[in-house]
Formats: structure tokens, C-alpha cells, sequence
């Protein structure tokens, strides 16, 4: 099936936009190197979805 | 009542990283929130949207922003572990770019 | 390179959990009345007739509450024209203050500019004019001599009183089909956004659809025309069978009956679609015992 969603959970859109690699603070304020996202990441590692409801029969 | 400022540095660029974690951020007034079994729907009034949060904790992370000094220090106290931290600010800034979290003006 | 542990719970798409259900609508359409000052030849819930069965105020209270506690969002409330309800106004102040968002739709006809201000006041509330022309002739010939009239003094109101935003509703018929462009001005130039839906066969509409319906030639130009402007006009998801032209439309192209939306009728019987009103597709009645939870 064909789901057309808002398009804010295409990490591989942002890929070609971030740098090679980004330097981010942790909680406990040791410094980590993350790489740019890469094609591997799944949507289950999306925690958020948006859509427009308006997309659904019955909703208006 | 506290005053939602726009942040047009993240809208700009919704890279996970760049997200101002240390930011006092809140949920926008004009969202509801329901909580389900695998996380929470919310549904903004103002852009009639609905967003789907995924898991239970980055519910307590949302619900947490007012009260937290920084979006980080919600994160900790949630209990999100380090090595989520990228999928959470990732999820933060997405949440931010359509404003349904915004930044909290302190004062 | 950090490996990504998934932090997520394994759960699925958004469509994963609306094809499974979720424990209560999102929203849903609650026709309040069959009462109507207009007598639109195609109306969908053939409207003109009262119903002496109808829920009373103090029963509309009690499914709000509900609506509460089972935390939907909002009601799409219709009719017939709800606006003629005496309770109307009372309904939807005792919904916003239980947190239950409202919508309604509306031709218009009881739009003063006070109500309008006082509409305006709430995010909470949003507002459907029906349209069915961008010109009186056209929409008159479906709406009532007047109806016209009414719906863009309806639009002027809303639009002074600083309500940006609401909704203009339009069925595209044979006859409307070629304005498209036109009703788009008119939303302009109230601040509105344009809704266009798709003419059913279902109440008075089975009367004369084959005097109505779109003409396939206009299906396809309609298609065209909204991949052109679909960003900024709603359709409620109901010309997603055009997607046989070519791509999608922009949409869950998802029916949601029974599992985000259904619908409540002025005696309060639910059903899960709102243009399927047959006695197949009755779950039971808001009075029954347990309320609208329950069913």
C-alpha cells in the first residue's frame, strides 16, 4: 500500500544536507562522534510520524 | 502564560544534530495529548495535524519539557540512555519543525 | 561508527496501528439534527425532517463527556444544519470546556458576526461553510434561492471577526466542476481554505447523480488540477480512487471506519461510516446501556 506521510522521517533525505560526521554531548558530558545517517537506518528507529489527517476518508 | 518562540534556526535545518537540546523547550499550547499502548498520538489544533510518538519514553520526554530546564536534562530524567540520544533529538527536532514543541522565552 | 540500538519498541507505522484500531476515534462526525432551513437536492442525510427521537441536551452532555474520557480530539458535527438546534451554542461550549475539540459544518445561515467573534475566540472550534458554486446561479440551483447569499455573508463575518482559516466545503458536481479555480478566489479572499469532496450516491445525492455526477472528462481535469493545488486544499482523502490517472494524491488513502472515525446520528445510533447509513452497519445506540464506550 501506498502511504503518502508528511515527509519528516526521511533520514536519508537529511543525509545529503549533514556533514560527514557530527561531534554531540552526552548526558554525562563525555563527547561522541555520530556519522552522517546512513541508507541502514530503519523506520523503526523513527520515534516520530506526522500526517495530515485530512489524507483519511471520514475525517474532516 | 508563557510565550512560544519561533525557532527558525531548527526549522531551517532539521538534522538530528543541531537540535538545541540545551534549550528550554515546551509543548505548544494549542496540542493534545492521548497517550496509547505504543506511545502517544497528538493532535495540534492550530495546523491540524497528527503526530504519532513511538515509544512511551519519548511521551515522558514531551511531557517533561515545561518543567526541565533543557530538553537534555528531559531526556535524563526519562530515562534515555546514551545511546539513544540520536534517535530523541532526531524525534525532538522533527516535533520542533512542525511546532508541536516550541522554545519556552524564560521570564 | 556508533551503532544505532533501536530505542523504539518495534512498533509499526502509524497505518500499522489505524489498520489494527485504536481504543477509541480520533474524531468523528456526530450529526446533531435532521432539521434544516435548506433543502440541498443532493444532501447526504436527506435533510428537511425533524426527529422527535432526537438525543436531548442533557444526553448530547452525556456523549461529550464520553467523547472526554475517551479522549477524542474533536467532533465533525453536522446534520442536517446543527446551527438550528436551540442548544447548538451551548453544546459546543460545554465540548471546548470537557476538551473535546469541535467542527462544524454549516450553510450559514445563523453566522451573525457576534457568533462569529465569539467563534473566532477559541482554537478549539473550527467552522465548514458548504459551498456548492463560486457563482449564485450555480449554487443556488443546488442549495436554495438565497443560499449563496447566505454562505458568503456567513464567510464575510467569520473573516471580519479575525477567523482565518475556517473552511469552505464544496461537492464537485457537473456543474461546479469547471470553477474550480474561482471558488480558490473566493477562499482567498476570505482567508479560508478550500475543501472539495466528492458527490456520493447516498441520501437525496442517489436521487440525482446521474444529473450531477462528474462527467469523466472532468474527473481527469479535477485530477490534474488538484495534483496542481493539492498542497493547500483539503479533500478528505475522498478522491483518492483518481490515483488510478496516474500517482497518488497526497493522503493515507486509508479508510477509517470503525477504526479512527464513525459516526452518531440524531437518535444516537453509531455507525462506522458515515456515508454507508444502513442498518448492516449500525453497532448499536448511544442510550444503550454502557453509552457510546460500550458500542
Amino acid at each position: 500500500m501506498v502511504v503518502a506521510l508528511s515527509g519528516r522521517i526521511h533520514l536519508d533525505e537529511a543525509a545529503e544536507t549533514t556533514p560527514d560526521h557530527a561531534t554531540i554531548e552526552l548526558a554525562d558530558g563525555q563527547t561522541s562522534t555520530l556519522d552522517a545517517p546512513e541508507a541502514d537506518v530503519t523506520v523503526k528507529d523513527v520515534l516520530v510520524e506526522e500526517v495530515s489527517i485530512d489524507g483519511m476518508c471520514g475525517v474532516y | 502564560m508563557t510565550v512560544c518562540a519561533v525557532s527558525t534556526e531548527v526549522v531551517a535545518d532539521r538534522a538530528a544534530v543541531r537540535f538545541d537540546l540545551d534549550g528550554a523547550w515546551q509543548l505548544h499550547p494549542q496540542v493534545s495529548i492521548r497517550s496509547e499502548r505504543f506511545g502517544a498520538l497528538l493532535y495540534h489544533f492550530g495546523t491540524r495535524r497528527l503526530s504519532f510518538l513511538k515509544s512511551p519514553t519519548l511521551l515522558a520526554v514531551v511531557r517533561g519539557l515545561k518543567s526541565e530546564r533543557s530538553a537534555r536534562t528531559a531526556c535524563a530524567a526519562a530515562g534515555v540512555a546514551a545511546p539513544d540520544m540520536p534517535s530523541y533529538t532526531s524525534a525532538l527536532a522533527t516535533l520542533a519543525a512542525s511546532n508541536v514543541i516550541c522554545e519556552r522565552s524564560l521570564g | 561508527m556508533t551503532a544505532l540500538a533501536s530505542p523504539s519498541t518495534g512498533v509499526g507505522s502509524l497505518v500499522d496501528q489505524f489498520q489494527f484500531g485504536l481504543d477509541a476515534p480520533i474524531c468523528l462526525t456526530w450529526e446533531l439534527t435532521y432539521a434544516c432551513n435548506l433543502a440541498c437536492v443532493h444532501c447526504l442525510s436527506s435533510s428537511g425532517r425533524r426527529d422527535p427521537r432526537k438525543l436531548s441536551t442533557a444526553e448530547c452532555r452525556a456523549v461529550i463527556d464520553e467523547l472526554e474520557r475517551m479522549q477524542v480530539f474533536y467532533v465533525n458535527i453536522g446534520g442536517g444544519e446543527p446551527t438550528v438546534r436551540p442548544d447548538f451554542g451551548e453544546l459546543v461550549d460545554y465540548a471546548t470546556e470537557h476538551h473535546v475539540g469541535v467542527k462544524f459544518s454549516t450553510n450559514g445561515v445563523k453566522i451573525t458576526s457576534e457568533i462569529a467573534r465569539r467563534l473566532a475566540a477559541s482554537y478549539y472550534v473550527d467552522v465548514q461553510i458548504s459551498l456548492d458554486g463560486a457563482t449564485a446561479d450555480v449554487n443556488d440551483a443546488v442549495r436554495g434561492t438565497g443560499s449563496y447569499a447566505t454562505a458568503l455573508q456567513a464567510m464575510r463575518n467569520l473573516a471580519d471577526a479575525g477567523f482565518t482559516g475556517f473552511k469552505v466545503s464544496v461537492v464537485v458536481t457537473r456543474h461546479n466542476a469547471g470553477q474550480l479555480d474561482e471558488f480558490e478566489s473566493v477562499t482567498d479572499s476570505f482567508g479560508a481554505q478550500l475543501r472539495l469532496t466528492r458527490l456520493r450516491p447516498s441520501g437525496r445525492g442517489a436521487d440525482v447523480w446521474d444529473e450531477l455526477h462528474p462527467a469523466a472528462a472532468q474527473q481527469r481535469d479535477l485530477y490534474d488540477w488538484l495534483l496542481a493545488h493539492g498542497e493547500h486544499v483539503l479533500t478528505g482523502d475522498s478522491f483518492f480512487h483518481l490515483a488510478g490517472y496516474g500517482e497518488s494524491l497526497p493522503g493515507l488513502n486509508l479508510c477509517g471506519a470503525g477504526r479512527v472515525v464513525c459516526l452518531i446520528d440524531p437518535v444516537g445510533d453509531v455507525y462506522a461510516c458515515p456515508f454507508a447509513i444502513h442498518e448492516n452497519f449500525l453497532a448499536g445506540n448511544v442510550r444503550s446501556p454502557g453509552g457510546f464506550q460500550r458500542v
